[in-house]
């Protein structure tokens, strides 16, 4: 029977899967691929795949590994923002009986995948990007604790991207919002596959980051260079170091409610269903349980961010190194205690709701303190208005109103007028554009020199810097007004024509939003084309202060020549005034981590694995699973996962660079 | 460069003039009083949100790198005094704001009864409140009035000056009920109830929706809210009580199935135990009521006898499918008759009505700040708990 | 080493002459400690799902009508039993005895594998007495909580039948010893949970 073959190989998948009946997929999919062509076509014209595979692919280079998550999540920025365009301009055209351009199976989509790209696939990309890149040297580590592991975790979080862009031509995402309440998001009201693509998307990438989370911490406890103490830990380390304590406390949660829905789906179990004793209102208190810690997952490292950025170009000290390091702990501890108030409407006692309402609001006194410290870390300092500078200063000024909007979203009474509006859309873009956002960029502009020895072209920045604050500010101060004017979230078409200026306004700020991204990439562009003129021999472009600054741009493979003693917590400015002078001689065998293509493969069954899921696909999801048990085991029979990198080779490493100084010396 | 500023301005003001901020400007009481919290707490934030603003504007200009007259002190990083400020004065804004936020939180508790009709005016025995029970259809509003018999599809009319209690569920998904002219929203969820007080103070239509997306049809499930002098209301009623429509359980079945932009409809008649069928999940009759399933649970279940005891679904709501391997869909058949059934739900609803009249009317002051197990002041008043387990059927 | 570096006093040294050795492995069981604790919390979310649905029979059966506690009473010995040989496992390990370590992973072994039979055994009946994970939230949450922990319990000796065939061919050297470290902590950790579902989900269940 050849109908009961084919629903044996393709399961649920048929032609009428692919949306060849929605011309705006269809468009898409033509440019996606014809884009996608012409890059597989110019890596295989330059013979690329043999370097990209050897030095990046399969890199336990935590460099690396860190700058191929920063791509990662500026390829899904763009995904993430056609998306944010698109509902923009259908808010902006859908009034006076027009349906505008989406219709609602469409449109729900679009929502739905524009909140869990941004978060999952763009925000925690650059931000583990940022921490995997960073931290390692500033600790003066030659790499972190479980390099393969890393490379690892990168790969499964690029499998979760790829099964949420397959599921863009290949059926469909969910249509319930981002975090898929049951029972919408059950099998009785979401037969369809877009849910089935989110719970798998999700797990996939989930595993990578507790495990990413686990090595972090790891390596921020076991592999600090001597003298560097908890206390003498650069601020950065230290909130990555919080960060990775809830992504590993919090994500497991994420794995096992996401499991419970995925029961449900598929075995028809109860646990979120209305009948047979089920309790859909058991996963929105689950979920929040991990989707609160999320949102400070996501905030942390940028505090340590504009904490070095400030006191680097501030010329001056972090001011109240202790009470930082204290806040930004009561800030982790905290954020376990505030989930309730994402759903206050749910009609809980007016006791629960004041807790909850109460803590929330408690957390802003550590982060009050901390906006306080970076002021007066600017107090009495020499300020050099250099791009960090800039997106810090914005980042200030920006997120204190979207910590004052959190904190009066955080009162129940004042929640109960304001929840599901636009008002908290704004709220909390406010806070994840203003700071995580602002902080990306400041990061991105301070360490690039760092990665890859010259820096970014000012000007584009600027530009780039402009339209996107100009850009953030038309596009979302129309929403808080809408939300005073009790205008709802996820609507797709409006009766009162009066609301319409206000989109029309935030469109707009999108648009220059969209300039703000694209002045971005052509300042990349033009950054690398004038990259000789931007060169940094150095190491040290900003004057810094941590231990980062005083290796080479690019580090060498090993970072650090001979691991550095740390007196201060300014270790690098510490040095510098003592007189520090690079060794030259002496080298000895560096012992270094093997790359790996294990990652890969495994990532690759993994995606598989949950592709057969998704489409009920069995042989498949059965094949891959097996396939994916035995890569495991069979890697752990290769013991021999190191090399030494011998000193002749450090010596000529370092020689290089000793030349290069001397004649940067020289020409100054 | 002052008048261009202005300029600017202009066309912001005569904006912002033409819109109806009606959660800052609203004609019920409760919503007036959540607008009175949500502007004093911002006005208290301003205190520490202006002078960190402008404190971040004046640094970054004085203590750049060209000034010349400024003080440069690299080392200074430390100081016990600008510390206990900078944690204090946030501290004290927030010990501020969590006093008003449980007081707050308490005064306005939407399950507790209103304690007044608008500022000055308590609520009296002679204001007896309107019952209405309100259910989250896919995708419309369904509006029953119990004590008068009558119901409505996507409009809700109440008497001004006259406190209305709503009980809230949904018949699939999760929505949220509100009309932001009349009080703060809540969810409506299928299986359980949510309850909410308000009273509507000035004549007039307003818009009400639903809060949280629910679906295909989400945008269209909204409802004018018509506030009515007691003249223009008990018109209304009759007006409701001369359409030609009832409402049965057959009627309610065929209106529950998923429809996008339903004209205003009104049914003359109801089935008094149609709403505690719904809540409780079995309009269909030979399913189980939930309330009757929790009361058999709480009883230890029945046992293996009771193991069998589901039916497979004959109607379908959404081309409903069970899971792909799980058994197919199927509901706990019943084993008492509906009327055994409808009558618990009476019961449970006619111990609610003891609560009137009202044994106690001296005005609220934050009852919540009583000692816990103390008991609550006001009878009607609930036990607060966690949001997970004050599901009451 | 590092810490007279730090005190010497005029000349401040900022480099270790010698190549800093961080252990091979070094970080190993600290990350699985935080491994664990992850699942722990996996384990935390089925725990609080049970203790929220536990009671919800949907008029079918109560733990009362369906748990034996007999047979996980003997089930639970298996696993406790299980702990303590990998004990020996361990000890014997110490000593540097490929041969005894080899044979308590395998008496280990069996106790796991004994301890799967009697709880697929006790699913079949229950599964066959139309007490199916679909029946009520009870029976999901059961079904989930206590199948999970078999999953773990099924892995753990997949994991344990890799070790034995590494132990055979390269012996115990240090990279082994630190898997076999692992798997211990893996296995007493599944033991604990256990503990916590034959209290919370068996015993406290009967008294409902």
């Amino acid at each position: 029977m050849p109908d009961t073959l084919t629903k044996f190989i393709f399961g649920r998948l048929t032609l009428e899967s692919l949306p060849l009946h929605e011309p705006i997929v269809v468009g898409t999919f033509v440019v996606v691929a014809l884009g996608g062509l012409a890059l597989l076509g110019a890596v295989t014209y330059f013979k690329l795949w043999g370097y990209l595979w050897r030095e990046w692919f399969t890199s336990v280079d935590h460099k690396k590994i860190g700058i191929m998550y920063m791509v990662l999540g500026l390829v899904m920025l763009l995904r993430g923002f056609s998306d944010a365009i698109m509902m923009r301009l259908q808010q902006a055209i859908a009034f006076n009986g027009s349906e505008g351009y989406l219709n609602a199976h469409h449109y729900d989509q679009i929502f739905t995948a524009h909140g869990v790209i941004m978060i999952f696939f763009v925000a925690m990309p650059f931000v583990t990007g940022l921490m995997n890149f960073v931290v390692p040297l500033q600790i003066g580590a030659r790499d972190v604790s479980f390099p393969f592991l890393n490379n690892f975790s990168f790969w499964m979080t690029v499998g979760g991207a790829i099964l949420v862009m397959a599921s863009l031509f290949v059926g469909e995402f969910a249509r319930t919002g981002w975090l898929a309440y049951p029972p919408l998001s059950g099998i009785n009201y979401s037969p369809d596959v877009g849910v089935d693509y989110y719970i798998w998307a999700l797990q996939v990438a989930g595993v990578g980051t507790t495990l990413s989370g686990i090595n972090l911490i790891c390596t921020i406890i076991k592999m600090r260079a001597p003298g560097m103490t908890m206390m003498r830990m650069p601020v950065f380390t230290w909130t990555s170091l919080c960060t990775n304590v809830l992504i590993v406390a919090s994500f497991p949660v994420l794995t096992a409610v996401l499991t419970l829905l995925a029961l449900d789906r598929y075995v028809g179990t109860n646990f979120f269903t209305n009948d047979f004793g089920g309790n859909p209102m058991m996963y929105v208190n689950l979920i929040w349980i991990w989707g609160h810690p999320e949102v400070y997952i996501l905030i942390l490292p940028l505090f340590g961010v504009f904490s070095e950025v400030t006191s680097t170009f501030s010329g001056k000290r972090l001011f109240g190194y202790t009470s930082m390091v204290y806040a930004t702990v009561v800030i982790t501890i905290l954020s376990y205690l505030v989930w309730l108030h994402h759903f206050f409407t749910m009609g809980s006692g007016a006791s629960v709701n004041s807790f909850f309402g109460i803590t929330t609001m408690i957390i802003s006194i550590p982060t009050g303190a901390k906006m306080f410290n970076w002021l007066f870390t600017m107090y009495r300092g020499r300020i050099r208005f250099e791009l960090p500078m800039m997106w810090t200063l914005a980042f200030m000024l920006t997120f204190v109103v979207g910590g004052m909007t959190g904190v009066l979203l955080a009162v129940p009474p004042a929640d109960f007028v304001l929840h599901n509006s636009l008002f908290l859309i704004a709220h909390f873009h406010n806070v994840i554009i203003g700071g995580v956002l602002f902080g990306l960029f400041a990061g991105i502009a301070y360490w690039w020199p760092k990665a890859f020895g010259f820096r970014l072209d000012p000007f584009w920045g600027k530009v780039s810097f402009w339209c996107w604050v100009l850009g953030f500010w038309l596009a979302f101060m129309p929403l808080y007004i809408l939300g005073l004017m009790g205008v709802t979230r996820r609507m797709r078409v409006f009766d009162d024509p009066s609301l319409q200026i206000w989109f029309v306004i935030a469109a707009f700020g999108a648009v220059l939003i969209a300039c703000g991204i694209a002045a971005f990439l052509v300042q990349i562009f033009v950054s690398i084309r004038k990259r000789a003129e931007l060169v940094d021999v150095t190491g040290d472009p900003w004057d810094g202060r941590t231990l980062e600054w005083s290796t080479s741009s690019p580090p060498p493979a090993y970072n650090f020549a001979f691991t550095p003693i740390i007196r201060d917590n300014d270790a690098w400015w510490d040095m510098k005034k003592a007189g520090y002078r690079r060794p030259l001689s002496g080298f000895r065998p560096i012992h270094m981590p093997s790359n790996t293509g294990t990652g890969v493969v495994l990532a690759a069954f993994s995606v598989a694995l949950g592709f057969g899921l998704i489409w009920y696909m069995w042989w498949l999801a059965a094949l891959s699973f097996v396939c994916l048990i035995a890569t495991a085991i069979g890697h752990t029979f290769n013991y021999h996962r190191d090399f030494d990198i011998p000193a002749a080779e450090i010596a000529q490493t370092e020689e290089v660079r000793t030349t290069l100084l001397a004649a940067e010396g020289a020409r100054a | 460069m002052k008048r261009s500023g202005a300029l600017l301005l202009f066309p912001l003001a005569v904006l912002l003039s033409g819109c109806d901020f009606v959660v800052l400007s609203p004609a019920g009481d409760v919503a007036a009083q959540q607008r009175d919290l949500l502007v004093v707490s911002t006005l208290l934030m301003l205190l520490i949100i202006v002078p960190v603003m402008a404190l971040t504007v004046f640094f970054a200009w004085r203590y750049r790198q060209s000034s010349t007259t400024a003080t440069y002190t690299p080392d200074w990083d430390h100081s016990t005094k600008l510390e206990l400020v900078i944690w204090a004065a946030p501290l004290l804004v927030i010990i501020c704001l969590g006093a008003l936020t449980w007081l707050g939180t308490h005064l306005l508790d939407p399950y507790r009864r209103i304690d007044r009709i608008e500022a000055g005016r308590p609520v009296t025995q002679n204001h007896r409140p309107l019952k209405v029970e309100v259910v989250a259809l896919d995708w419309k509003w369904l509006f029953i009035y119990p004590d008068y018999g009558i119901a409505s599809v996507n409009e809700l009319a109440a008497p001004v000056n006259q406190p209305i209690d709503f009980r809230i569920t949904s018949s699939t998904v999760m929505n949220s009920f509100y009309i932001p002219a009349l009080a703060g929203q809540i969810y409506a969820m299928p299986a359980m109830e949510t309850k909410l007080h308000a009273v509507i103070n000035r004549p007039g239509t307003y818009t009400g929706f639903s809060a949280n997306y629910s679906g295909a049809g989400f945008s269209g499930m909204r409802f004018a809210f018509h506030g009515l002098t007691d003249q223009a209301f008990a018109d209304w009623v009759a007006q409701a009580k001369s359409a030609q429509a009832t409402l049965s359980r057959e009627t309610y079945l065929a209106l529950e199935r998923p429809s996008e932009n339903e004209p205003v409809r009104h049914y003359a008649s109801i089935d008094p135990d149609l709403y505690g069928a719904i809540l409780n999940l079995c309009v269909e009759r030979g399913k189980m009521c939930m309330n009757e399933m929790m009361s058999i649970d709480a009883r230890g279940g029945l046992g293996l006898a009771g193991v069998r005891n589901t039916l497979p679904l004959q109607y379908d709501k959404l081309a409903r499918r069970g899971a792909v391997f799980g058994n197919d869909p199927s509901y706990v058949a019943s084993i008492c008759t509906a009327e055994e059934a409808a009558a618990a739900s009476r019961a449970a609803r006619d111990a609610d009505d003891k609560a009137w009249p009202l044994r106690d009317l001296s005005p609220l002051r934050g009852v919540g700040l009583l000692a816990p197990g103390a008991g609550s002041r006001r009878a009607d008043a609930e036990t607060p708990s966690l949001g997970l387990l004050r599901f009451e059927l | 080493m590092a810490s007279t570096a730090i005190t010497a006093g005029a000349e401040p040294v900022f480099h270790l002459e010698e190549e800093h050795a961080h252990a091979e492995g070094g970080s190993t069981m600290l990350g699985f400690w935080l491994y664990l604790m992850s699942d722990c919390l996996i384990f935390a979310m089925l725990f609080a799902a049970f203790g929220v649905l536990g009671g919800n029979y949907a008029a079918g059966p109560a733990p009362k009508d369906l748990f034996d506690l007999g047979l996980v009473a003997v089930n639970t010995t298996m696993l406790l039993l299980s702990s303590i040989t990998y004990g020996f496992a361990m000890l014997t390990m110490d000593k540097g005895r490929v041969g005894a370590t080899q044979a308590w992973l395998a008496v280990t072994m069996l106790f796991g594998l004994a301890f799967l039979s009697i709880e697929l055994y006790e699913f079949a009946h229950m599964i066959d007495e139309g007490a199916t994970p679909q029946r009520s939230a009870f029976l999901s949450s059961f079904f989930t909580l206590v199948g999970t922990h078999g999953l773990h319990v099924t892995f753990g000796i997949v994991w344990m039948l890799t070790l034995m065939v590494q132990v055979a061919r390269y012996g115990l050297i240090e990279a082994n010893r630190r898997r076999l470290m692992c798997l211990s902590m893996f296995w007493h950790f599944l033991d604990i949970v256990w503990i916590g579902v034959f209290t919370f989900v068996y015993l406290m269940g009967m008294l409902r």
